[in-house]
């Protein structure tokens, strides 16, 4: 039960990084592999924030604020120039931009672990099974978050204009829709989510370095991907399923070491199957 | 007065040229036709007036402004809408879905309500399956919910890139009587057609694209006549 519980709320953190990862590439059909560095850059907003005595508060505040400013610029300096470009160039950049905050980031704070303490939320019990606090607000946080954007993209104008420019950017700026704009909406809100993960990383474990983004940036791209790349609610799966399988994986004493191995296999047993992954689209190809 | 006037436009495909600086203009309250065989320019001119491909050289005034240099998603607000070619209505969004984002530069709700009721009761069928996923009309219902589409932002002029491209004769005369329909509401209309009988039979006048040309201009009537023309597009 309380396998289950942390299991869910681990999901729910790979799946809103996992969303930012799908809803840039349905949108600017580019792997934006800098987004898991967007949840370092956010953690080191909440530790800066923190240990000049801000509340907590402020912290989450200001960690969402420059999350979004740094999804935005990164945006317009690194791939905008690049629209049109060669996909392997965009990638390449992306890369580079991943090495380039994280490299940032060790200059400023150095490259060894720092710890973190938020507010510790201790555990329950629940129907007989023992469950951290952290793990029940990550999860009714984030179901919150995912529920509010999928209202969002369905029933606004902005969301609809997203799923518009998603599906063909010459018929959506036809339609008068600022495809530029939208593309930096985007962006601001794949960030946004990426800050609400890094605290809800941070609760799980408090503490910081450079490199924090690279693990969880890589499993919810593969969440991301086994849900369907591009489809919002695969994301949202992938992410939940990818969170539940490391846990129960962890819970194994004889499964525990090759964690991550079952969870990259898991990845190739779905593309193997089913390509596109389990909400995954077949687009049309233009001709 | 002309409400389009393109003059000398050239467009490059990299380093080919596409659009070797060809001139033509559309007055208010006419319908005008860019004929021509397969890929001699009709829908690079198109696209390259809305903005959707770079412009290479030339100019392309609309309502007394030059609109080179305006992002292509303005353009909709200073009252241009196109119907492009093979439709491109959003697949994955219903037929409602797909008539708001036509409205997206309108803030009025109440009017856009009414222009959905209207476009309903001139296309029955888009309002029987309103609610119904675009990618799943026939390719004549795809076509008339993209020229609704295209209405809903209340163009002053309405370009349409081969609206008959892929459609049973049938279809084809329904798309000729809403483009008069357009012009009998007061819209200027810009049409590009491989169909050149149809195409010439609605038109004022027209204009002949050859590889990136222009070699005939004149009357819809007088080309319909014009011997060259009529071997080279009408089969005769």
């Amino acid at each position: 039960m309380s396998i289950l519980f942390d299991g869910l709320s681990l999901g729910a953190i790979y799946a809103l990084i996992a969303l930012g990862y799908t809803m840039v590439y349905g949108i600017a059909k580019m792997l934006n592999f800098a987004h898991g560095d967007i949840i370092m850059v956010g953690a080191y907003a909440v530790f800066v924030t923190l240990i000049s005595g801000g509340h907590i508060a402020l912290a989450i505040g200001l960690s969402v604020i420059i999350c979004v400013i740094m999804g935005v610029v990164v945006e317009k300096f690194a791939y905008k120039p690049l629209r049109g470009a060669s996909p392997l160039a965009v990638l390449i950049t992306a890369i580079g931009v991943s090495y380039l905050l994280q490299s940032i980031s060790q200059l400023v704070f150095g490259a060894e672990p720092k710890t973190v303490t938020i507010a510790s939320l201790g555990a329950i019990t629940l129907f007989g099974a023992k469950i951290s606090v952290s793990s029940i607000v990550t999860l009714v946080i984030g179901a919150v978050i995912m529920a509010g954007l999928t209202v969002f993209v369905k029933k606004t104008r902005t969301g609809r204009a997203m799923v518009a420019v998603s599906e063909d950017k010459g018929a959506a700026m036809l339609m008068g829709i600022n495809v530029n704009k939208i593309i930096s909406i985007t962006f601001a809100i794949g960030s946004a989510l990426a800050a609400a993960a890094s605290l809800f990383y941070l609760m799980q474990i408090p503490s910081v370095e450079p490199t924090l983004g690279s693990m969880p940036g890589i499993k919810a791209f593969t969440a991301a991907v086994i849900g369907g790349i591009g489809s919002i609610p695969g994301a949202m799966i992938g992410g939940v399923l990818l969170g539940v399988i490391e846990k129960i994986c962890l819970s194994v004493p004889v499964l525990a070491p090759y964690t991550t191995a079952v969870e990259f296999g898991l990845l190739i047993v779905i593309l193997l199957v089913r390509p596109i992954g389990l909400l995954g689209k077949k687009r049309r190809e233009k001709v | 007065m002309a409400l389009l006037e393109v003059k000398d436009l050239q467009v490059n495909y990299g380093v080919i040229r596409a659009i070797k600086g060809i001139s033509f203009e559309v007055n208010e309250g006419e319908i005008v036709s860019l004929i021509g065989a397969n890929g001699a320019g009709k829908t690079t001119t198109m696209q390259s007036i809305m903005g959707l491909i770079p412009i290479k050289g030339g100019t392309v005034t609309y309502d007394g402004k030059v609109i080179n240099k305006i992002p292509g998603h303005k353009l909709i607000s200073m009252g241009m809408s196109q119907v492009p070619e093979g439709r491109r209505v959003f697949q994955e969004l219903t037929v409602y879905e797909n008539l708001i984002m036509g409205a997206y530069t309108q803030k009025n709700k109440k009017q856009i309500k009414e222009d959905i009721g209207d476009i309903y009761t001139r296309f029955p069928r888009l309002g029987e399956r309103r609610n119904q996923i675009a990618g799943t009309l026939s390719g004549g219902e795809q076509q008339m919910l993209a020229m609704g589409r295209a209405m809903m932002s209340h163009p002053k002029l309405i370009m349409l890139d081969e609206p008959s491209m892929g459609l049973s004769p049938l279809l084809v005369d329904q798309v000729f009587d809403i483009i008069r329909d357009f012009h009998k509401q007061g819209m200027t209309v810009l049409l590009v057609e491989q169909n050149a009988k149809k195409a010439l039979s609605v038109s004022d006048r027209a204009y002949v694209l050859e590889t990136g040309d222009i070699t005939f201009s004149g009357a819809g009537e007088e080309l319909l006549n014009n011997e060259s023309v009529k071997k080279a597009y009408l089969g005769e």
